[in-house]
């Protein structure tokens, strides 16, 4: 787009304070018609607040919001929606059981008479708009039985019928699969094509190299700079974000691999619904490396580290840690026998939300010297220990005596992290270790895994993200519905890896 | 991170439960129970101005009826000091005999009870358990305690209170245990267990002390009643007419019994294993605690809550278990009440279980002004205004919401 166009949409000196924080500090932003304009940041940086500001669900302290030129007030969503600005959330706002066409035209319903709803004037207007955008999207289905992508169609479709010509978009691909994110980034370069414009809000690079025309980068609450695609790398990115250089590769001298610490021979395992999802699955991983295992989700994965950690039984086969069978052992055994395990979900299963840090950092000690002594908690010593590991990770947004749910993401991880590895384990399993966490927190994730590695234990990397696994391993297994389909070197290229994974290669596997 | 307000922060758009709960419990921990009372009141009194009678003149002759007034009547007193004939001015209610003291004597006995039950109640739930059962483990504590009250005549008095309570507690932590036991073994959900085991514990001392039964009065063969807790089995009284339900030693139990349940739920291993069930079974299982085990330990626990209730009232006041006693019973039942609006917090237990003591009382047809409110009418109230308190206790995150709306407003 040409410079001369004029800004369909300009936020000047947007000022936002909570109490104890400056979400907004004098932030400008503009949006020129027919432009995708990523706003990048980590999380906490600010971007939310500053959306749900342009959104009308926050009031800004300071700072005017113009749109086509002329100031406008927002105080509500219903005031957004009417100025043209649609916003897709992370967590969409549909209704299951209600098709797709009933969801898109929610409270603006078409009506005959106007009471009775006109089915079929909504399933024409939404197909209407389907074509006009390119999307493939069956208006008759129901929200629960299609796919998340498709839900997200459907949010977007939501704003299109409500006439939106600006389209806020929240960490889109947080939910989407990589063929998905693709799909999301056609639709995106239809509707700018059809002159709409779009704020896309992202901490990922990769993506925002890919589908934005401009990008405005924040950092604790400030504007960095706006610039434009052209020129910019993710290093370049990065550091905008971070403030600081930032590895976005870790440097890992060859690793010296030790003992055989885990041991897996054969395993099988049945997944909640019957169905075996692990279907005879061997490894070894020793002391001194990282063993990375990488596969599509939901190739049994998750089932293979519930079996490793005592948290589901195999139906077959023998797991040993450090030379001890600990077969279908508790969970409790695993943790004492030195395996230390970083879950995949740090929500549902990582940490306990309600309970302080000081509290989930002792999650598998709390009934231990110095933290308890004959059935009673040591509550000093908890705290002293949770503050001394808060400081040593660097865990921001809270003392020890804050809940855990009130901490971002990255931080959360960094309270996991800090658990497991300070119990000092022989054997440690990271599923996922950087899911939703941003460059900064993922730098210290691999640098600290790397560490761990150095430090002599086994390391055991279970991971979506083939670029994760390429940095990280000492030696690749890729898993392919419930079975090793091959082991790599860390040299191998990520279309091999790609292919592997998608079982193209079973016939060339060693594994 | 710098930057975003903390979550759960008032005004956030989608706040998970989570982020809601931690915020419920900085903004609304008491607030919100307060106003629910107060709604339950208002609805209530609206009720009563249905039926044709003054809600202010009979909600004043409910407080009457509570005793609670004693400790608001001041004037000139004056006490005598021990072993002396000198007179002391106090300008605190000295009359320990009057109507409203012996009122607020019995308000005190229910409350000792409720708070047990309650307690039983607000244990399971912080280990994310819906004990039903408090009323079944209230009744096998009260069946073993004047069991074993009514025995052994002639042990010594500290003895065989010990006894018969402790045997109680053990009684009552069974049977809750054995509904702990099932879900952790065969994942039988703990509210139809608990229900069924009321009335198995319902028909149990029906059939004991009813009529030929084994543990019926051997000397009145005609009335369906257990034998008198012998002298040696009752628990001392401190205020009041032993005659007429003088109140007992038990409410200090009951107090201490807070003291327990707060210390064991915050400051032991086994209070620490309970939380993380209750708050996250994924993760506590994950931490490497038995998730069933603390089902059972749990259920425990809260059962020698019931039992200890059971027990108290046998040898505080009843001193006799009746067919009809077992029948009309509804303290175990209230236990649920007063958990819910006491957060199950001991604090928040301890007061709700004065207000639901208290409201029972006040409108009992004993305590009830009848020229103010028909008596006939009078325990109706007390039900609607339970039911009422529960209705509300569930529309706090209403409450909460209104609440997010006002901190809004005031940007």
């Amino acid at each position: 787009m040409a410079e001369s166009t004029p800004p369909v949409l300009e936020l000047r000196g947007i000022t936002k304070r909570f109490p104890g924080v400056v979400a907004n500090d004098h932030v400008d932003f503009d949006l020129r018609k027919g432009e995708v304009h990523a706003l990048l940041g980590e999380n906490g940086a600010g971007k939310s607040t500053l959306m749900n500001i342009l959104y009308g669900l926050y009031k800004p302290d300071e700072g005017e919001i113009l749109l086509n030129g002329k100031p406008i007030s927002m105080s509500s969503p219903h005031e957004a929606i009417a100025a043209g600005i649609g916003m897709v959330h992370q967590h969409f706002m549909l209704i299951p059981v209600m098709t797709v066409a009933e969801n898109i035209v929610l409270a603006a319903e078409p009506t005959k008479a106007g009471v009775v709803l006109d089915t079929s004037a909504a399933e024409r207007r939404v197909r209407e708009l389907a074509e006009q955008f390119k999307f493939h999207i069956d208006p008759h289905a129901r929200i629960q039985d299609i796919t998340v992508g498709q839900q997200q169609r459907v949010e977007i479709l939501k704003a299109l019928y409500r006439h939106a010509d600006i389209l806020i978009l929240d960490e889109p691909t947080a939910v989407l699969t990589p063929q998905e994110a693709i799909e999301l980034f056609d639709i995106l370069k239809n509707l700018v094509a059809e002159g709409m414009s779009v704020i896309f809000i992202s901490h990922k690079l990769n993506e925002v190299l890919e589908i934005a025309d401009r990008v405005t980068v924040l950092r604790r609450g400030k504007k960095v700079d706006t610039i434009s695609r052209e020129g910019a790398t993710e290093a370049s990115l990065a550091r905008m974000m971070v403030g600081r250089e930032v590895l976005l590769r870790v440097e890992k001298p060859p690793g010296t691999p030790g003992e055989t610490l885990l041991e897996v021979e054969n395993v099988h395992v049945v997944d909640d619904r019957g169905l075996e999802v692990v279907r005879g699955v061997s490894f070894k991983v020793r002391a001194g490396e990282i063993l990375a295992i990488a596969g599509v989700d939901g190739n049994g994965q998750t089932e293979l580290i519930d079996a490793i950690s005592g948290l589901r039984h195999s139906s077959d086969g023998r797991v040993s840690v450090g030379g001890r069978d600990l077969t279908n052992a508790s969970a409790y055994a695993f943790l004492q026998n030195g395996v230390g395990h970083i879950p995949e979900d740090r929500h549902r299963r990582g940490l306990v939300l309600e309970f302080s840090l000081a509290e989930n950092v002792v999650l598998h000690d709390y009934a231990k010297a110095p933290f308890a002594s004959k059935g009673f908690l040591h509550l000093g010593q908890i705290f002293a220990y949770g503050k001394k590991l808060l400081a040593e990770f660097d865990v921001r947004g809270g003392n020890e005596r804050t809940r855990a749910s009130a901490l971002s993401g990255g931080n959360q991880q960094k309270v996991v992290i800090a658990r497991e590895v300070s119990r000092d384990p022989r054997v440690l399993i990271a599923a996922q270790p950087t899911r939703g966490l941003d460059v900064g927190a993922i730098e210290f994730v691999h640098r600290r895994l790397v560490e761990e590695r150095d430090e002599g234990r086994a390391v055991l990397l279970v991971s979506l993200e083939l670029e994760e696994v390429l940095s990280l391993a000492d030696r690749i297994l890729v898993i392919y519905e419930g079975q090793i389909v091959g082991e790599f070197p860390p040299g191998v290229s990520e279309e091999e890896l790609g292919i592997a994974m998608t079982g193209g290669t079973r016939a060339g596997a060693a594994a | 991170m710098a930057g975003e307000p903390p979550a759960g922060g008032p005004g956030d758009p989608v706040p998970t439960v989570a982020e809601r709960l931690a915020f419920y419990q900085r903004a609304g921990g008491i607030v919100t129970p307060l106003f629910t009372v107060v709604l339950a009141f208002f609805a209530g009194g609206l009720v009563v101005l249905a039926t044709g009678h003054n809600p202010l003149r009979t909600y004043k002759a409910v407080w009457d009826g509570t005793g609670l007034q004693w400790f608001f009547t001041f004037g000139h007193y004056h006490i005598t000091i021990p072993g002396t004939h000198h007179h002391v001015f106090f300008w605190w209610n000295t009359d320990t005999n009057g109507l409203a003291a012996y009122n607020l004597t019995q308000t005190a006995i229910l409350t000792t009870t409720l708070i047990c039950t309650g307690l039983a109640v607000a244990f399971a739930f912080r280990c994310g358990l819906f004990n039903i059962g408090g009323q079944g483990q209230y009744i096998t504590g009260a069946i073993v305690s004047v069991w074993v009250g009514s025995s052994w005549a002639g042990m010594a008095q500290g003895l065989h209170v010990f006894l018969a309570i402790a045997l109680a507690m053990v009684a009552g932590a069974s049977i809750a245990a054995f509904a702990g036991f099932l879900k952790a073994t065969v994942g039988a959900h703990e509210v139809i267990t608990t229900i069924m085991l009321n009335w198995i514990a319902y028909w149990t001392g029906s059939f004991l002390f009813g009529r030929g039964g084994p543990l019926q009065n051997s000397t009145d063969v005609s009335v369906p009643i257990s034998n008198t807790v012998t002298k040696s089995g009752m628990l001392p009284t401190f205020w009041g007419n032993p005659e007429l339900q003088a109140l007992h030693v038990g409410l200090f139990i009951s107090l201490g019994a807070l003291v327990v349940f707060w210390l064991t739920l915050n400051r032991t291993t086994l209070g620490y294993q309970v939380r993380a069930v209750g708050f996250n079974p994924e993760a506590a299982r994950y931490g490497g605690i038995s998730v069933g085990r603390n089902y059972v330990y749990a259920m425990a626990i809260s059962g020698s809550f019931a039992g200890l209730g059971g027990a108290i009232d046998i040898l505080g006041w009843q001193y006799q278990l009746g067919v009809l006693d077992i029948q009309v019973s509804n303290i175990g039942f209230i236990g649920i009440a007063v958990a819910l609006l006491g957060r199950n917090t001991a604090v928040g237990v301890g007061l709700a279980a004065l207000l639901f003591g208290a409201l029972v009382n006040g409108t009992s047809t004993r305590g009830l002004d009848s020229n103010v409110f028909p008596p006939q009418l009078a325990g109706n109230l007390t039900l609607m205004i339970q039911a009422l308190v529960l209705l509300f206790v569930g529309a706090d995150v209403l409450i909460l919401y209104v609440w997010n709306i006002r901190k809004k407003l005031h940007r």
